[in-house]
């Protein structure tokens, strides 16, 4: 493989390894704040259980988001030395802003909520918890207003003697309207995976202790875990319609940005007037040509509604593949500096199975949502094993849906890594193959992504068996550790959530 | 002033920070190997004193080195991209030390089995000798000059970072990161565990004046400008002024001249590059300053940014500092709470098992 394969593999795996972890920290963060504030303000100790059992499993997925994400940090410079170089005067600054503004906060007030319990009264302890909240969302945006960068490029010149991208103004690059689409959409997305999650396994706890039939464990799926099922079908609810909605305006502006995106999407062929939107297609899954492409069932007039609003007229064209091609090549040249012809549209197959399983999968939610809460509504309690097995399948899709998001939105803006704004910012753009670092050998590559693979793989394990040795310990005893409880002013008592 | 010259600054002062906190804990995590003492379960208990003096704080610290590495990016691509791109190996080897470490420490509690915080523990201890090495490799290769092509792109290769000089900068970090942390460890810790503290950070001094002393004033002759005796003067006195302290008993003192020592050895660093970022060797082209920055635009918003941000970063930081100010000691520490794997001891929060058992849940 060239250097240039094995770099886009490596970005490729750390990246979304890195965004499995990053949602469910997202989202599980503000929620278990709310159940710590819940605590305090009604002192109801299930609240206090609650925080204690989701917060274990919030850390043991922070860890492991943590140590993925300083590669990140540093993959732009190692990697993509020549990307680098020509996007940091833009690039780089939203990066030191999420380090400067978020990354410090998320750090500092994590560890003063870890071993601050006994250490701080409650309501510092809780503003604590929610600054390490606001900050993990604040760094999302950050990053986020990075890559919306890079998808559409805003407030930037070109500047032709140093031969780079060049800052204009930071506040159409914070302003871009790409970000205040992906922003939203990525963050209700990652509530839908931490409502799920938390939905999930208190479902499976509450349907087996009402099947232990012993009145005190009954209680307790009552009083501790019914709350939890239904707070976490409400995040779901919720953050389902959100991501819809914001999913929406992201198709709307995707179709103005990178046409070529939303033709993949559809592996449409040819330009159409209210397209349909295929749900299931047969043909070759990796490089399909159009003319082996199949569409099996469709929704007539959907994917030009998702595009442009419109079912069907004139205003509902979508452009094709191949006019999308042609359109490109007219305007960027055919060839690239080597003369090879450049393709312009992204992988059919991959984009257009990734836009679908990111919309699919999160029917496993919908579901749970819908029957959690029929099935514990006016205080019922539910023993029902087919709930609950659906409870733990539903667990593991929204992380799916997201990396499939993601690969979508990447692969789906190849062979570009900036893609070229339509209207305006001239010589802004760089083909994914300019980008690459030429100083570093491709043997180093492949060691290095080996590795990476190898040992996130191996974390990965222990991240998932602690995740599941926890969870299913359940909500453990607890007792108010707070400066306030304490009776005796004895300052040698015992640290109370150490190492 | 002109504004890159003021992020040149601004980037030393972020690495100044990364170091003086890093520092301690890494040598913190590096003296886990050989401090600890008495049967295997005193080991074990000390060990985790260790662990939880930096508990709190580690992460915050090691965020110094997200910003160094993000305000290079954005103040200074040309740099970002070639000394990360032409240090590659290095910087991969880091990075795995440091994704061990910061997973070990997380998750080294969340077993009670014996055997798991043991091997975390060691996650830890690799986790430190090897950036506490290597950053100090690295460092001395910016001193000392690197090869680099009129594109600015580095054609040293790997084995030439590993020349002596620079392998005497990895062995002055290493040393002066196990002062430093043998100081911290005296400041936070109390009785037996404080006394032998002091005894190590005794010995380390002494050793720490030699060798640190050593590869200053080879950089000074060899590859610095004359103002930077200076910092090598204040490098010495902090020094010394360690030993004198610590023998003293004046910990605080100690603890702030040993980070002072690493003010001092900063200053060296970054005073002996300037004007360039990448000063280059045998003649061949530099990186300079002026060649690397980022636009006045870029670099007035990051100085806003900074100016507003970094003092309410440094205010909140050392208010965990002060949270925690408690010293530590193997008895101050709760039975280890960590789950056993076989026995789900607390299924239901106490009561009994269920007929329902945790196998179910696949
Ligand atoms: C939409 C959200 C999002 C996205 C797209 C990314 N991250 Fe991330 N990152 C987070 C959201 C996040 C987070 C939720 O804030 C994390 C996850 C777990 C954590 O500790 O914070 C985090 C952690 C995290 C850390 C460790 C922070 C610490 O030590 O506290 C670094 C250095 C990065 N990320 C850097 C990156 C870079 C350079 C990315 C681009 C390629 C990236 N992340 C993508
Ligand atoms: C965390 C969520 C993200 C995921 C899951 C993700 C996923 C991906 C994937 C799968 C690729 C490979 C595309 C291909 O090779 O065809 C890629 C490429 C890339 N992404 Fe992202 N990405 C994410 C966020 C970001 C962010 C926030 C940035 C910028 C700050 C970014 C910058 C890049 C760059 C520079 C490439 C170039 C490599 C390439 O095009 O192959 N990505 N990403
Ligand atoms: C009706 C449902 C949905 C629609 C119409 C939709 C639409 C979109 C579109 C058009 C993009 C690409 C944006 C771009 O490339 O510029 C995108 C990206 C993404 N989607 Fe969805 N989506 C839906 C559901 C979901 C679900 C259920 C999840 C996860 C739980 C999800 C997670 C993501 C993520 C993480 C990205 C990448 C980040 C971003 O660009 O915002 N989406 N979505």
């Amino acid at each position: 493989m060239d250097v240039l394969a094995l770099a886009r593999w490596q970005f490729a795996i750390t990246t979304v390894y890195h965004f499995i972890l990053v949602p469910l920290t997202i989202g599980l963060a503000p929620l278990v704040a709310g159940m710590q504030t819940a605590w305090v303000v009604t002192k109801n100790e299930k609240w206090l259980r609650l925080t204690k059992f989701f917060g274990k499993l919030l850390l043991i997925n922070f860890a492991l988001g943590v140590a993925t994400g300083i590669v990140q940090e540093f993959q732009f410079g190692m990697t993509w030395s020549e990307y680098s170089r020509f996007v940091g005067d833009v690039f780089g600054a939203p990066l030191a802003m999420e380090a400067l503004a978020a990354f410090f906060i998320e750090s500092t007030f994590l560890g003063l909520w870890i071993f601050g319990w006994d250490r701080l009264s409650k309501k510092v302890h809780l503003a604590c918890v929610w600054l390490f909240a606001l900050a993990t969302n604040l760094s999302a945006f950050f990053i986020l207003s990075a890559n919306s960068w890079m998808q559409h490029p805003v407030g930037t010149t070109f500047n032709p003697e140093t031969g780079r991208a060049e800052m204009e103004s930071i506040w159409a690059v914070l302003g871009n309207n790409t970000l205040w689409a992906a922003f939203p959409h990525t963050i209700t997305a990652s509530f839908l995976v931490s409502g799920t999650f938390i939905c999930g396994i208190a479902t499976w706890w509450m349907v087996r202790l009402v099947r232990s039939k012993k009145p005190e464990l009954v209680e307790l799926a009552r009083s501790t875990y019914r709350p939890a099922v239904v707070l976490g079908a409400v995040v779901m609810l919720l953050s389902g319609v959100g991501v819809a909605l914001s999913g929406d305006v992201q198709g709307k502006i995707m179709y103005e940005q990178q046409p070529g995106k939303m033709s993949a999407a559809e592996a449409l062929c040819e330009s159409t007037e209210g397209a349909a939107f295929s749900i299931l297609t047969v043909g070759p899954l990796l490089n399909p040509t159009c003319d082996q492409l199949t569409h099996l069932i469709e929704i007539p007039g959907l994917a030009s509604f998702l595009g442009t609003g419109h079912f069907s007229g004139p205003d509902s064209l979508l452009p094709g593949v191949d006019d999308v091609q042609q359109q490109m090549s007219d305007k960027f040249g055919a060839t690239d500096e080597a003369g090879n012809p450049i393709t312009y549209t992204p992988p059919l197959g991959v984009s257009y199975w990734s836009f679908r399983l990111m919309i699919g999968l999160a029917a496993f939610s919908a579901a749970l949502a819908l029957w959690a809460l029929w099935a514990t509504r006016r205080g019922r309690l539910s023993d029902s094993r087919w709930l609950s097995r659906l409870a733990v399948i539903a667990l593991p899709m929204p992380f799916l849906a997201c990396s499939f998001g993601w690969i979508f939105t990447e692969v789906g803006r190849q062979p570009w890594v900036v893609a070229p704004n339509p209207t305006g910012v001239d010589g802004v753009w760089l083909l994914t193959s300019a980008g690459v670092s030429t100083a570093v050998p491709g043997g180093v590559i492949l060691t290095s992504m080996i590795v990476f693979t190898v040992l996130y793989a191996g974390l990965g394990v222990i991240w998932y068996r602690l995740l599941h040795r926890y969870a299913i310990e359940g909500v453990p005893q607890v007792h108010d550790e707070s400066p306030e409880a304490r009776s005796d002013d004895d300052a040698d008592r015992p640290l109370s959530f150490a190492y | 002033m002109d504004l890159s010259i003021l992020w040149f600054v601004i980037i030393a002062v972020l690495w100044t920070g990364y170091l003086v906190l890093e520092g301690f804990d890494f040598g913190v995590g590096m003296l886990m190997s050989f401090f600890p003492r008495g049967t295997r379960e005193q080991r074990e208990s000390e060990r985790r004193v260790l662990v939880n003096t930096i508990g709190p704080v580690w992460d915050g610290n090691e965020v110094w080195l997200l910003t160094a590495g993000g305000a290079t990016f954005a103040a200074f691509p040309e740099w970002y991209a070639t000394l990360f791109s032409g240090f590659y190996l290095p910087l991969f080897i880091i990075l795995l030390a440091l994704i061990v470490r910061v997973v070990a420490f997380e998750y080294r509690g969340k077993i009670s089995t014996p055997g798991w915080s043991r091997r975390f523990d060691l996650m830890i201890q690799v986790g430190s000798w090897v950036p506490a090495i290597l950053w100090g490799v690295a460092f001395a290769n910016l001193v000392r000059g690197v090869l680099l092509d009129d594109a600015h792109q580095y054609v040293g290769g790997f084995w030439a970072l590993l020349n002596p000089f620079a392998l005497l900068g990895g062995l002055t970090t290493l040393v002066l990161f196990l002062l430093h942390g043998s100081v911290f460890l005296a400041l936070k810790t109390d009785g037996e565990l404080r006394a032998r503290a002091r005894q190590f950070a005794a010995r380390l001094s002494l050793a720490a004046v030699v060798v640190a002393g050593g590869w200053a004033i080879w950089a000074q002759v060899a590859y610095s400008v004359p103002w930077t005796w200076a910092a090598v003067a204040v490098a010495a006195a902090c020094l010394v002024g360690v030993v004198i302290t610590n023998a003293r008993g004046a910990e605080g003192w100690a603890f702030t001249l040993s980070a002072l020592a690493m003010v001092a050895a900063v200053t060296l660093i970054f005073g002996s590059m300037f004007p360039d970022v990448m000063p280059g060797r045998d003649g061949g082209p530099s990186l300079s300053i002026a060649e690397a920055t980022s636009t006045d635009y870029t670099l007035t918003v990051m100085t806003w940014v900074a100016v507003i941000l970094t003092p309410v970063v440094i205010a909140y930081q050392s208010w965990t500092y002060w949270v925690f100010r408690r010293r530590l000691t193997s008895k101050d520490l709760p039975a280890p709470a960590g789950l056993v794997w076989k026995r789900v001891r607390e299924a239901l929060g106490g009561h009994d098992e269920p007929a329902v058992k945790p196998a179910d849940l696949a």
